[in-house]
């Protein structure tokens, strides 16, 4: 077993972490916050609209 | 919880973050090209010889800088996440801006799967070379895709600051490889003696087929408006960044040609892996090897990353807008990302990364990406008819309206043909996949749209209506 061999298991062990941190986080995040909140994002507007539609 | 929007009129909302300026809009859209100069562009040359190559490397420069201009004014009033989505929504109609939407996906992660592979391929290579055969190449795939999920879900600004900072070095390291092998830093000095020898060794036809693969140089550029709802000044930073970061590429590809057709036989050249890796080994040096090995890891990590910074916005907005189920269209109350989009495509990147060839995820991610550049031509037709420019400010107005328009619309027919030669059988079954999709949209999902709420652009009434 070589260098590489280890740098697969850390591959497979650093994948399994990243992954589970995101899950546990979007488990959290869905439980502790109202669904209504999370999904409340509207469609973003320019900067000073109302000056650049005033030719 | 901070920087929440809340009025005494209105309750509280969650928005994505304006935290980026110019320079991240710069590392997206590079980020996510910049791979095409690193490996893929050379099969152009594979497909017609050197001229070929050359020649699709400035026709398909052409086509990206109509789509740079067209975009970056559109962009510059639509300035909303999801991009050409948000385009096609305000400007088409619901069913075309379903359609991008989902070239936008297919493309950007089919992208982020290929380049993993990459990353797999380009490991492998170096457990080869110490002695190490037989690399199990899976675990460094999935880590890249979970790395990359897990950086863009914790948030925006570091995401595209580390993007910054892995494309300006891979960027770098071409134009180091084309200043020391014009100041005589290479064993083998540069041949060009194929374009008189051989100059069309498949003739005419081979500059069409070569096109195909020329696309690679750019393809992704129009990545840059993804990012319209996090950037701070969207009129004044979605133009700078998209401009400069198609002048980046344009100097870029023509510098990788030039070294690559210069230093390695274009018969070679035309199947190499690596191509920008294999001309510094050619040249003998040890150091110029191990930065053109780094600037190839990064470029691949950045273009993986740019991908899922974008399919994730639009799937995200999709969601806003109930096109998708609205459980999409969650944004992170402390990170502000959209989160369950972002982890939703982990698994769908992962699916083509680890069971899909190489070839068939490049051809259909570009496949997407033309179907998107031609939608472009007659969205920016129907933008200035609707709206001219006496009636809306923009951010950025491209010149010689519609002479662009009409260039990039005979540049995607080439294209289509191009692929057609080739892929002909893949790009039958992405047309009858989103004939099918749209089908489903129209009749089942449309009705749980909001349609009053889907149009946001507070925008003069256009003309003809």
């Amino acid at each position: 077993m070589d260098t590489w061999n280890y740098l697969e298991y850390a591959a497979w062990a650093l994948s399994a972490l990243f992954g589970v941190l995101m899950l546990i986080d979007l488990v959290r995040i869905d439980t502790t916050y109202d669904n209504e909140l999370l999904i409340s994002s509207r469609e973003g507007e320019i900067e000073a609209t109302a000056e650049r539609h005033e030719i | 919880m901070a920087n929440v929007t809340s009025t005494a009129a209105e309750p509280e909302r969650l928005q994505l973050l304006r935290v980026l300026g110019p320079a991240h809009i710069w590392a997206l859209g590079v980020g996510i090209v910049l791979v095409g100069e690193y490996m893929g562009w050379n099969f152009s040359v594979g497909k017609g010889g050197m001229i070929a190559g050359l020649i699709a490397c400035w026709v398909a420069g052409l086509l990206y800088t109509c789509v740079a201009m067209i975009d970056s004014e559109v962009t510059s009033t639509v300035a909303a996440a999801g991009g050409q989505y948000a385009q096609a929504k305000h400007i088409v109609g619901p069913l075309m801006a379903f359609n991008v939407g989902l070239f936008l996906v297919m493309a950007y992660t089919m992208l982020e799967a290929a380049n993993a592979i990459t990353v797999g391929f380009l490991l492998d290579t170096v457990a080869g070379m110490q002695g190490h055969s037989g690399l199990n190449q899976q675990p460094f795939i999935i880590l890249a895709i979970m790395f990359l999920a897990w950086l863009n879900y914790r948030g925006v600004l570091a995401t595209l600051t580390f993007n910054l900072v892995i494309t300006a070095v891979a960027f770098v390291a071409i134009i180091t490889l084309f200043i020391a092998v014009q100041f005589g830093a290479s064993n083998v000095p540069l041949d060009f003696s194929a374009i008189t020898s051989d100059p069309l060794p498949y003739g005419w036809v081979g500059i069409v087929a070569s096109l195909h693969f020329g696309l690679w140089y750019y393809l992704g550029i129009e990545g840059t408006c993804q990012a319209a709802e996090e950037v701070r000044s969207p009129a004044r930073s979605l133009p700078y960044g998209t401009m400069a970061g198609i002048m980046t590429l344009l100097i870029a590809a023509t510098m990788t040609w030039y070294v690559c057709s210069g230093l390695i036989p274009w018969e070679y050249l035309g199947q190499a892996g690596t191509p920008l890796f294999d001309a510094a080994r050619v040249t003998g040096s040890t150091s110029l090897m191990v930065l053109l090995f780094v600037g190839t890891t990064f470029a691949t990590l950045a273009s993986a990353n740019g991908c899922i910074n974008d399919a994730s916005r639009a799937w995200f907005s999709m969601g806003r807008d109930r096109y998708l189920p609205s459980w999409f269209g969650a944004v992170h109350p402390v990170y502000r990302t959209p989160y369950r989009a972002i982890v939703f495509l982990v698994p769908i990147a992962l699916i083509f990364a680890l069971g899909a060839p190489l070839d068939q995820v490049v051809t259909f991610s570009i496949l997407s990406g033309l179907l998107g550049y031609t939608f472009m031509t007659f969205n920016m037709v129907m933008f200035r008819n609707k709206w001219p420019l006496d009636t809306i400010k923009r951010g950025y107005v491209h010149p010689f309206h519609p002479l662009p328009t009409i260039v990039l619309l005979i540049l995607c027919s080439t294209a289509y043909f191009a692929v057609f030669l080739g892929y002909g059988t893949q790009l039958s079954a992405m047309m009858c996949f989103y004939i099918v999709a749209s089908l489903w949209f129209h009749f089942r999902r449309y009705q749980f749209v909001r349609r009053g709420d889907q149009f946001t652009m507070p925008w003069p009434k256009p003309q003809g209506y």
